[in-house]
């Protein structure tokens, strides 16, 4: 009974198409060298090495074949802990937009589905939401109950659904007067099933658009917390925690915290690249 | 109007008494917070005077209410670090954070609407897309990362700016551009999707065919309607960055309301946190019921709801 929603192809111009395919290079690169990478690089991300501390990358004089971005302040392998902590990068990014994903879409789709009391409901919680700053409170709840993996994506996905709600409860709205709609309930489809299989289905595209804009700023959230002390907990390897770590180095060895913030500037450009790509693929252009 | 005020203002109050709860629950979450407060080597005996000491041998329910009831009179409580109430600790620090956002806000203002009107104006041509690439950049750019090269090389390089701390109006000239970076890409946006709508509209095309010169068209004409979305977002966006400054202060150890929080979170102080969350959302809160009046003043037609 679900009939395909037409994907308006909006005209792309072939600059954001370039930009959608260098995006999803870059992503792809990341997602490869965090699914392989350390198998690749033969240092260990955590051996230190004091004798060696501090030493440059390859384009810079003194450096060491063995590391070829350096080591760090504890003589850690620089490209090691580059590569893993791109791992927990997107694993946090990935992880925390699932959760904030499926608490936004539900609020969004319920409140833009039954409207009326429900919807006053969902719009009062994303006013509250908003409201509310999410450094601080995540850094408080780290703060408080003490850091970990878990905990970062646990607080984050619970502060970060807002715009899933907003555009779930827009596009479900529109969605919801659709003739395909009214046909499955004329047919007696039961409420769960308009929500699962008519509306859902065809609010993916805008929601994924959202997904992968949400992944670049969980990211960039990720590193801020663990860049103040309270994110991920050494000695894992976090780009945001190696530019905490290099940061009182970086005076008289700057690519310290050069090559972590680079990585995550390219990582999270490339991101947001993909997201706009989509975005003009899948003709969002207006919601998302 | 007022219908509409009275609307907002009372659901204003009904976030803000949320929000209320919530950071209340927040600083309970560690559970028991006489542990935390007394330190690791407290005895028994020590946990059990902190407890009777700052009421936590209360009931829940009754701190809540106890607390709730003095922040409506501006008491926050003493903080456990300072030695001194929080309403002061915080009046103290709030005209640092509040400058801080001002100067943030007012460079991205000056960057983003001329930015923005140039890509509207030059649709779908290269200065178009080098402005929409250069929103992506920005908004890829981490702010603190940003911070610290800024750092390097205004203040070691070219020793132009003090590093960090607080004191003289140069303090604020780093944090207050690395603030205004974080806001630039959404308010260039927003500028150059209510330009490009406002030109597109009939009364631009009957300015036009009035033969108004171009210069009158897009600034008294098209600029004015394109401004009632921007001014309301600088609003909100304003609260956005007072609530992100605590990463800009803390990097920059500006004194402000964020650092506090930062501090105050490392040592446990919970009046404090929970003070702080508690003023950002208020200030947040107040200037989105600014943009909502200042939108219906703008625009007749938000009037009625």
């Amino acid at each position: 009974m679900s009939a395909p929603v037409a994907v308006r192809m909006a005209p792309t111009s072939r600059v954001g198409m370039a930009g959608f395919a260098f995006g999803l290079a870059i992503v792809g690169l990341v997602v490869a060298a965090a699914l392989v990478g350390n198998a690749l690089v033969p240092q260990d991300p955590f051996t230190q090495d004091l004798g060696n501390r501090l030493k440059p990358p390859f384009w810079m004089a003194g450096s060491q074949p063995e590391h070829p971005l350096g080591t760090d302040q504890l003589g850690r392998d620089y490209l090691a802990r580059l590569v893993y902590g791109g791992r927990i990068s997107l694993l946090i990014g990935i992880m925390t937009v699932i959760t904030s994903g499926l608490i936004g879409i539900t609020l969004g789709v319920l409140g833009g589905f039954f409207g009326g009391r429900v919807d006053d409901a969902v719009l009062f919680a994303i006013t509250t939401r908003l409201s509310i700053p999410v450094v601080l409170v995540a850094l408080a709840v780290v703060g408080l109950l003490g850091s970990g993996l878990v905990l970062v994506v646990a607080t984050l996905g619970l502060l970060l659904w807002d715009r899933f709600a907003v555009v779930a409860r827009a596009t479900t709205m529109q969605v919801r007067t659709l003739d395909y709609v009214s046909a499955a309930w004329c047919a007696g489809a039961s409420t769960p099933h308009l929500l699962i299989k008519e509306i859902l289905p065809n609010i993916a595209s805008h929601l994924a658009v959202v997904a992968t804009l949400e992944i670049a700023l969980a990211i960039l959230l990720e590193a801020a917390l663990s860049f103040l002390g309270l994110g991920v907990p050494p000695p894992l390897p976090s780009w945001g925690l190696m530019i905490a770590e290099g940061k009182d180095y970086m005076f008289f060895s700057p690519w310290v915290i050069m090559i972590p913030g680079v990585a995550l500037f390219i990582l999270v450009l490339g991101i947001n690249l993909v997201g706009d790509g989509l975005r003009s693929l899948l003709g969002t252009e207006r919601l998302a | 109007m007022l219908r509409l005020i009275i609307r907002r203002l009372a659901l204003g109050l009904l976030v803000a008494f949320t929000v209320m709860t919530l950071a209340f629950l927040l600083t309970r979450l560690s559970g028991d917070l006489a542990i935390s407060i007394a330190g690791p080597q407290a005895t028994q005996a020590d946990v059990e005077i902190v407890r009777k000491a700052y009421g936590l041998d209360r009931p829940l329910t009754i701190q809540f209410f106890d607390w709730v009831g003095r922040a409506m009179i501006g008491d926050f409580g003493q903080s456990f670090f300072f030695r001194e109430s929080v309403a002061n600790l915080i009046a103290k620090r709030l005209p640092t954070t509040i400058t801080l956002g001002l100067v943030g806000l007012s460079l991205a203002l000056i960057v983003s609407i001329p930015l923005g009107i140039l890509a509207a104006l030059r649709e779908n041509t290269w200065i178009d897309r080098a402005v929409t690439m250069l929103t992506m950049v920005g908004q890829a750019v981490p702010s603190f990362w940003f911070a610290l090269i800024l750092m390097i090389v205004l203040g070691l390089h070219l020793g132009i700016l003090p590093i960090s701390g607080t004191g003289t109006w140069q303090h604020f000239v780093m944090p207050g551009i690395v603030l205004a970076f974080t806001a630039i890409p959404a308010l260039t946006r927003l500028t150059r999707s209510g330009m490009i709508e406002a030109m597109a509209s009939d009364y631009i095309r009957t300015a036009r065919a009035k033969g108004l010169s171009r210069v009158r068209i897009v600034f008294k004409h098209a600029l004015r309607n394109a401004a009632i979305p921007v001014v309301s977002i600088a609003a909100v966006q304003l609260g956005f960055m007072l609530g992100g400054s605590i990463v800009i202060e803390t990097v920059f150890a500006l004194h402000g309301v964020g650092y506090l929080g930062w501090e105050s979170i490392a040592k446990n102080d919970f009046p404090v946190v929970q003070a702080v969350v508690l003023v950002l959302a208020t200030i947040y809160i107040g200037l989105t019921l600014l943009a909502d009046i200042l939108n219906a003043l703008l625009d007749p037609r938000l009037r009625t709801g």
